[in-house]
């Protein structure tokens, strides 16, 4: 299972910009590597994250290979209104982890 | 796989790609520049505005921090709509895109490369105006990505 982390500040002022990091468990296997034997390793990598903020995206980012494994981005996003903010990390092989953060702002 | 082992699967014909595909070249690979040419199209693209951030020395390519941020007031009207990011020797010239909206605040992010050599990034900023700016970083990798065994 792939476990997630996120840190998002609890409260904010309205229209301030606030910083958003994740880091997400993913071997991020490039495709391009081959076993003692010489066979090929299959790639299995995260492909897609997006955020959204009580359902508009707010970011979103396309990862390929060259991605360090277990992905961690850190990106930012102006506090408009309390509410959910919603992680999705979408892959090969059905890989999909939602996870999300409560927000009050004041 | 150590590197020897490495060089010998290489010998026997299985690695070669590999082993072409991390191979240090002067000038910018043209397959970056085609896979910039898809992004942008026909557009221009002009340094400034972008400031991609890599450390100038790295010792392990498999986790190399890089930021990259764009100058931009974020409304509705000017705002950075995506930074895409390259590298010239990695197998793939792809890293990463990003997609900003006014809502971002600021058009700025961080994460975790793989580089596969000591090479060239290049990153590529998409304005709501459909102008495209760049900036560029070189990093001196002495452990290689790509080349080694599991993490």
């Amino acid at each position: 299972m792939a476990r997630a982390l996120i840190n998002v500040p609890g409260q904010a002022r309205r229209g301030e910009i606030i910083e958003i990091k994740t880091l997400i468990s993913h071997v991020m296997e490039t495709g391009h590597r081959r076993t003692e034997a010489g066979a090929p390793i299959a790639r299995d990598i995260i492909r897609q994250f997006v955020c959204t903020y009580n359902g508009a995206e707010v970011f979103r980012a396309d990862l390929h290979p060259a991605i360090a494994a277990n992905p961690f981005l850190v990106f930012s996003t102006v506090a408009t209104e309390s509410g959910t903010l919603t992680f999705t990390w979408t892959g090969d092989n059905g890989f999909s982890v939602t996870e999300s953060a409560a927000i009050t702002v004041s | 796989m150590d590197r020897r082992a490495f060089l010998r699967t290489a010998g026997a014909g299985l690695g070669l790609v590999s082993i072409v595909a991390v191979r240090p070249t002067g000038a910018t690979p043209e397959r970056m520049q085609a896979a910039i040419r898809r992004v942008v199209g026909s557009a221009p693209v002009t340094p400034g505005r972008v400031k991609l951030e890599l450390p100038p020395l790295s010792e392990n390519g498999h986790a190399v921090p890089l930021t990259v941020s764009v100058e931009s007031p974020m409304t509705e009207a000017d705002h950075v709509r995506a930074v895409h990011v390259f590298t010239e020797i990695n197998p793939l010239p792809d890293v990463a895109t990003f997609r900003f909206s006014p809502r971002s605040g600021r058009a700025r992010v961080s994460t975790r490369v793989r580089l596969a050599n000591t090479q060239t990034v290049v990153a590529i900023g998409e304005l709501s105006d459909g102008s495209f700016w760049s900036d560029r970083a070189t990093v001196v990798v002495t452990l290689a990505a790509c080349l080694e065994g599991p993490l």
